[in-house]
């Protein structure tokens, strides 16, 4: 690297100065001419038949624009991975808060009265809502209550996907876990459970769409701007949605306040109907959802449940296992089978299994679709492994670190998929360091000094663990992503992706790789807003793989553009940015423009069987140790986070403050996640969709968060960097309660984990509790009173 | 937005005789208005039943905080941040500076009226267990009449008070005797800032010679309304602290508070979880006399 190296120095923000001077305009600061406004009258019971549909006779409805099922002009469908999921419900609902019916009207005030106005009969069904009652309804042979049907897609009657998967040849690891399981010293099993999470950006989903039409009436054309993560994503769900080509679907995606994979998906739901209105009405349409729509009826995180079975020795080595996963996919398939996925991966963590067994499944319930969430599976298993890690070490009688050490997949082995490390690993080191940074072992012996003579209990805990960057297995070469970097005529570069800005930093550090390998200062590089009328798919913004795949084809088209000029324009080898801009001036002049473009190509050959589920999971993994100190009250039963240590090998760091920022957002999502945030449902239908009982921790909540970084360049990412975007959501929740559990030696096994459970587990250790005989029924609010609904 | 602003009326008199005027000639057709913080999220949520609001948030003569030789007076207009920033209350009323500076943000703090927070009557508001605890008085006003009444005799269930439909709270009166008392105030939330409390206690007591000779306990989130724990003082009063018969009084405290809560299960917490740490909390300030 050279020495003035922009790649690993903090530039500012390329959309920051807007930001900070509140120029950035949101999809609700933009205004269309003639634009009109779209509201969604959504299911009130979780699952039934739609008998008939009345409209109040206090509406004058000739005003409004009014879509139903029957106006969809393509297929009623929000494509993902298969087409179970309508756009607009038509004959059944199967989620509560699910779209029936969408309204447009000049003045937004009027769309009040007329979602209220409009009265939907149900014959009601039975419906299921959690894993175990979907199981149940397949094992029962309860017909009534098989909500999903299967699919072509590998779906089964209430299951929309399951993997099975091996550390080896199916029947020689079937093998090596009997005798494993026989000849094991010891035997442990533990059950972990993880909830729902609200992906809670600070910008509820909206979108405003436009349309035209032939003479004849007929869709042309449609255009969606909007909140969002993945422009294409959008454009493949409305060439279903109007039947039209691609490029007569144009997506542009505005400004955007937060994503964390909950505008991965979702904008297909939001953008369809916006352009269905649009084409009802002849007006361009604006939807954007309130926080109390956008929580009720978008996507959350998976819950899960995970049942571990580990055959060890003695000596704390692993010797087989099995793992059972199975999350809660919601009433509709949408992603579920990619977050299974992911999640199965993981499930294995950073140790070395002789012989292990995954099998993972994602059930259907009858509430709103889960759906992306930073991620994507792996926090839920991983939580249960590194759980389960510390239930192992104390059943065999070592440390939770000495287990760990006796386990830990280091260079040259094989992942549980029979992915070859040949990228250097060291998790020992990384361990030692973290435990070092944090104070572990002086605390440890510290804390169970002072807990003797104190109502507040202290605690250590750690996790240790991996996160994959980029999609799993063939899914970069199928996305065969694609990036264009055009010099204009002034001789400043621009880039043309459709990688997403949504606050991480996408924009600088894709500007921060082209200035280092076109050797030019970052202010002259630019990067154009992604309006799919312009910029290529370079795939979706998700899975950790903006910095290292897109960065790598940002930075391999940048190479070839100074190739170009040094072969056609006589650019010299080492130039200066006068030399650059005279020598595509000269281009330009030449040839009329100049554009350097490349398809993803692998930077080292992978190898991935979808059918048996093995190989190259993943191009790299991000290694990490994180360790949470923590405090409980025993007079208020709280838990809180007193200190945090998060360190990370995430190869080559490119923008450190972004960086830091990530890992620290990324720690506190975690700590909401294990100690805060609960979603209360009710018949599918989630109660506290609001902020004021939906508890997200604010900073008084939060503890200081040092981050720490080991740098291990990778060849796959661009100045040798690896993704980090999800990683900190994978190790704060079990660090958490193996500290918890260090500070009160009471394990507990399911997130979140909220004082009242933690009282239910003291409450016998202090003075017996009184009354209390009122069943929990989640929809009283006494203080507002506001939740009570019919 | 889920409710349409057009539907709605804003006055906002110029005075208070006029804005009283106005709620004696049409009793329970108005709304009166002060900061606005309580009301505003009901009409954001589309759940405001009344129509009609008669804005008393400009009104100086509502917003004061005032000594006398004896008592502390407080205007009902006066805002959480004048509260926190008041010296006299600082050094005086501790608990009430306290449960003001956790009450909301900061910005709820500017706006947020401590004449809301009592007439709003909700039984998880932070102020009520402060002002139970000091003994506090309310002054009622109506265009006819003045009156005061002791404050633990306002709430009469949930969300129901005193107040006749004509009648505005004006001033909130505290006794200045507390100098010598130990006092002690805990918010259990939700989380440590922006939160509803899922139980909270503010006590004071006066021990001499070890022995309790006065105390108060009020509550938040046990009952109904804001509760004054008068079972426990009952118990507790004339007792001895620490020695021998400690652990037995501790204990029937806590049975008596337990007594005496009658909380629910609802969405931010368990009955039961709220009478254990109700107790907790007594118990932490009875350790702490
Ligand atoms: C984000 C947020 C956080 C909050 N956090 C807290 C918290 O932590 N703790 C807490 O206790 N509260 C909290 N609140 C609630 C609210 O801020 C307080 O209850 C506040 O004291 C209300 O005062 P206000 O002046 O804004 O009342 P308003 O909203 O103006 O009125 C509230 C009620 O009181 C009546 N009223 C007001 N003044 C008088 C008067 N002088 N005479 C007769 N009736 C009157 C009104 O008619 C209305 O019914 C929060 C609110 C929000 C929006």
């Amino acid at each position: 690297m050279p020495e003035n190296s922009i790649l690993g120095s903090s530039p500012l923000r390329k959309e920051g100065r807007a930001k900070v001077l509140g120029e950035a305009k949101y999809v609700d600061d933009l205004s269309l001419p003639g634009m009109w406004f779209g509201a969604t009258v959504r299911s009130t019971i979780a699952r039934g038949k739609i008998r008939k549909i009345t409209f109040s006779q206090d509406v004058n409805w000739s005003e409004y624009a009014i879509v139903t099922a029957s106006d969809v002009p393509g297929e009623n469908t929000i494509v993902h991975l298969t087409r179970d999921h309508p756009c607009l419900a038509a004959e059944q609902v199967n989620h509560p808060e699910e779209p029936i019916l969408l309204l447009a009207h000049p003045d937004k005030k009027a769309l009040l009265a007329a979602t209220a106005g409009v009265h939907i009969d149900y014959e009601e069904l039975p419906g299921v809502f959690t894993i175990e009652e979907s199981e149940a309804a397949v094992e029962n042979g309860d017909t009534e209550r098989i909500i999903w049907p299967g699919s072509d897609a590998g779906g089964t009657a209430n299951c929309f996907k399951q993997y099975l998967m091996y550390s080896a040849d199916a029947k020689d690891t079937e093998q090596g876990l009997a005798l494993a399981f026989e000849n094991a010293d010891y035997i442990v099993q533990g059950e972990y459970s993880t909830g729902a999470q609200e992906q809670l950006y600070i910008e509820n989903n909206g979108v405003i769409a436009e349309c035209n039409k032939d003479a004849d009436g007929r869709v042309t054309d449609v255009c969606v701007r909007g909140s969002m993560q993945c422009p294409y994503y959008l454009v493949h769900a409305l060439t279903l949605v109007f039947g039209l080509p691609e490029e007569k679907c144009r997506v542009i995606q505005t400004e955007t306040g937060g994503a964390f994979g909950g505008k991965e998906d979702f904008p297909s739901v939001i953008g369809s109907h916006a352009a269905l209105l649009a084409m009802k009405c002849g007006h361009p349409v604006k939807i954007t959802y309130d926080r109390a729509e956008d929580m009720a009826a978008t996507t959350k995180r998976h819950p899960s449940r995970t049942r571990h079975r580990t055959a060890v020795s003695k000596d704390g080595k692993l010797l087989g296992g099995t793992i059972e996963f199975a999350i809660d996919g919601g009433a509709y398939a949408t992603l579920s089978p990619v977050v299974l996925s992911r999640g199965t991966i993981h499930a294995p963590g950073p140790y070395k299994w002789p012989y292990l067994r995954v099998r993972a499944k994602a059930m259907a319930t009858n509430v709103p679709p889960h759906g992306a969430f930073r991620g994507f599976g792996a926090p839920q298993s991983l939580f249960a492994l590194e759980r389960h890690m510390d239930k192992v070490a104390k059943v065999v009688g070592l440390t939770p670190e000495e287990l760990r050490r006796r386990n830990f997949l280091s260079t040259g082995d094989c992942t549980a998929t029979g992915q070859p490390l040949n990228d250097p690993v060291d998790m020992q080191k990384l361990l030692t360091r973290a435990l070092e940074e944090h104070g572990y072992h002086e605390k440890l012996k510290r804390f169970a000094e002072e807990n003797k003579h104190s109502s507040i209990k202290r605690g250590v805990g750690f996790a240790t663990f991996m996160h994959g960057a980029g999609f799993t297995g063939s899914g970069e070469r199928r996305l065969n992503s694609l990036v264009h970097v055009e010099v204009n005529a002034d001789g400043r570069p621009n880039l043309l992706v459709s990688s997403t800005e949504f606050g991480q930093g996408t924009n600088t550090i894709l500007c921060q790789v082209a200035a280092q390998a076109l050797s030019l200062p970052y202010e002259n590089i630019s990067i154009a807003q992604p309006d799919t009328r312009v910029v290529p798919n370079s795939g979706p913004t998700v899975a950790s793989r903006t910095a290292m795949i897109v960065g790598k084809l940002v930075e391999r088209a940048c190479k070839k553009l100074l190739t170009t000029l040094q072969d056609y324009a006589s650019l010299p080898p080492q130039h200066t940015p006068g030399e650059f801009r005279k020598a595509a001036g000269f281009y330009v002049a030449e040839h009329g423009s100049l554009r350097s473009s490349v398809r993803y190509e692998p930077v080292k050959p992978i190898f991935w069987d979808d059918e048996l589920y093995r190989g190259d999971a993943y191009p790299a993994y991000a290694w990490a140790v994180y360790v949470a100190e923590v405090a409980v009250d025993l007079n208020t039963y709280m838990a809180t986070v007193t200190r945090f240590d998060a360190l990370q090998e995430v190869g080559k760091v490119m923008h450190p403050v972004l960086a830091k920022g990530q890992v620290e957002g990324g720690v506190a999502q975690g700590i909401g996640y294990a100690l805060y945030e609960k979603c209360v449902w009710k018949n599918g239908r989630m109660l506290n969709n609001q902020m004021t009982n939906y508890i997200m921790p604010t900073s008084a909540d939060l503890p200081p968060i040092h981050v720490h970084f080991e740098e291990v360049p990778s060849a796959h990412g661009p100045g040798g960097a690896k993704g980090i975007g999800e990683l900190p959501m994978d190790g704060p929740a079990p660090a958490i309660l193996n500290a918890i559990e260090n500070a009160t030696g009471v394990a507990f096994h399911s997130i979140p984990l909220l004082p009242e459970d933690l009282f239910e587990r003291f409450a016998s250790f202090t003075e017996r509790a009184h009354g209390g005989s009122e069943e929990l029924d989640g929809s009283i609010d006494r203080d507002t009173r506001t939740e009570v609904d019919a | 937005m889920r409710s349409d602003v057009t539907q709605f009326e804003l006055t906002a008199p110029a005075t208070l005789t006029e804005v009283l005027r106005r709620l004696a000639d049409n009793p329970g057709r108005h709304t009166v208005l002060a900061g606005g913080t309580e009301l505003m999220v009901a009409l954001n949520t589309g759940r405001l039943a009344t129509h009609s609001f008669l804005s008393i948030q400009h009104l100086r003569e509502l917003r004061f905080i005032r000594e006398t030789p004896d008592t502390i007076q407080i205007g009902a207009g006066a805002t959480f941040t004048d509260i926190r920033g008041s010296k006299i209350i600082c050094a005086e009323l501790p608990l009430l500076a306290q449960s003001a500076s956790w009450t909301g943000s900061v910005a709820n703090q500017n706006r947020g009226t401590l004449g809301g927070n009592i007439c709003n009557a909700s039984p998880a508001a932070d102020t009520p267990p402060a002002l139970l605890a000091y003994d506090a008085n309310v002054t009622l006003i109506s265009a006819a009449s003045m009156r005061e009444l002791p404050y633990r005799d306002f709430h009469l269930g949930y969300k129901r008070t005193a107040m006749r439909s004509d009648e505005l709270l004006h001033t909130i009166t505290l006794p200045r005797i507390y100098a010598g008392h130990r006092q002690y105030i805990r918010k259990v939330g939700t989380r440590n800032a922006q939160a509803i409390s899922k139980v909270a206690l503010a006590a004071i007591a006066l021990v001499e010679a070890g022995r309790i000779i006065d105390i108060r306990v009020g509550a938040a989130s046990l009952a109904d309304r804001p509760l004054r724990c008068t079972a426990a003082e009952t118990v507790l009063i004339g007792q001895t602290i620490g020695g021998e018969g400690m652990e037995a009084l501790v204990r029937k405290a806590r049975a008596a508070l337990a007594g005496e809560a009658e909380p629910i299960d609802d969405i931010r917490s368990t009955a039961k979880y709220r009478i254990a740490v109700g107790a907790n909390l007594l118990e932490e300030f009875l350790r702490s006399l």
